[in-house]
């Protein structure tokens, strides 16, 4: 065992008790704020939202997602900077697959499309509803918008139009966060009346926030397989 | 029946974290890994987290799966005919002597 295993090990053992004296002290099943306990009470009537997943994640820590969003964009940006450029190890690649892929696969493929689209829409604009919401519903669609390039490879992929998508999402989303920061003093603060729950147009300015949250990462998600995709 | 579920899907869990220790195979790796994000929705889903199973089930199974292996494809890692195991460390101590 040399110097730097000892040291390594020294490392875990020390990492090991400290997460043991701080486990042993943790309270558990005492809340220790009582901040859930509000949002479970208040939530319905103040946000609207059947779904209180998503009081929380858009209306009381907005600002949280939007640093979400802006940590898939960084991403999204520098795989496209990386890969965008032309393949210089094309003769390592190996074709995604044969140009006559089977019968079985493209049938099911075009038969799938549509499904998943669907799916993803639904996840979206439910999402103030029913579990779900932009980020999964945004994946869902990206996994869509894969599947004719896994058919066939040399299906374009319009880059400018995702890009475009992106942005103006993203400009939506700042931009009604801007709007209930001079409207209520409080930046990404809901709009709107809350109305009833449980009701399609409900929960104010929420499900046209969680609609730009699932374009932009839709897009994005779908820029970066499509860049790594590409032959 | 819910603990059954759990159990199970833990397990699923540990068996497809150990495969992907022990596997050798790039591109079963990365399926081991996309086994074990299935397992672990289900547990969410058990869990009475469907939000969380979603984004797993979507983000962890689906799509993270896609990424690492076309990245693998991008390196050159692509490989889906596995060797038998003698060669592969033939080869090795070839390539250390």
């Amino acid at each position: 065992m040399n110097l730097r295993e000892f040291a390594g090990l020294i490392f875990l053992l020390g990492l090991g008790v400290l997460l043991i004296a701080v486990l042993t002290t943790l309270p558990y099943s005492n809340s220790l704020t009582g901040v859930g306990n509000n949002i479970l009470a208040q939530a319905p009537a103040e946000v609207g939202t059947a779904n209180i997943v998503t009081a929380v994640v858009l209306a009381y820590r907005g600002l949280d997602t939007l640093g979400e969003l802006l940590i898939l964009f960084v991403a999204s940006t520098a795989v496209g900077m990386i890969l965008s450029k032309a393949p210089g190890t094309a003769s390592v690649t190996p074709p995604l697959s044969n140009t006559s892929t089977g019968f079985v696969f493209s049938a099911a493929a075009s038969l799938l499309f549509p499904f998943l689209i669907l799916l993803g829409s639904y996840v979206i604009l439910h999402g103030h509803l029913t579990p779900g919401g932009g980020f999964q519903g945004g994946a869902i669609l990206a996994a869509a918008f894969f599947i004719p390039i896994l058919v066939s490879p040399a299906s374009p992929f319009k880059h400018a139009v995702s890009s475009l998508l992106e942005t103006v999402a993203g400009l939506v989303f700042i931009g009604i966060g801007l709007v209930a920061l001079f409207g209520s003093g409080y930046f990404l603060a809901p709009l709107g009346h809350p109305g009833t729950p449980g009701a399609l147009l409900s929960a104010g300015s929420l499900p046209f926030l969680y609609l730009a949250v699932g374009i932009k990462v839709g897009a994005e998600l779908a820029g970066i397989v499509a860049h790594l995709a590409q032959p | 029946m819910l603990f059954w579920i759990a159990l199970s899907s833990v397990m699923l869990m540990l068996t497809a974290g150990v495969a992907m220790l022990l596997l050798d195979n790039y591109l079963a790796v990365v399926v081991a890994s996309s086994v074990l994000s299935l397992a672990l929705s289900v547990l969410f889903v058990v869990l009475q987290a469907p939000d969380v199973a979603l984004a797993e089930a979507a983000v962890g199974a689906g799509l993270s799966g896609v990424i690492l292996a076309l990245t693998l494809r991008r390196v050159g890692l692509w490989r889906i005919n596995v060797q038998p195991p003698a060669a592969v460390t033939k080869t090795s101590t070839e390539a250390k002597s």
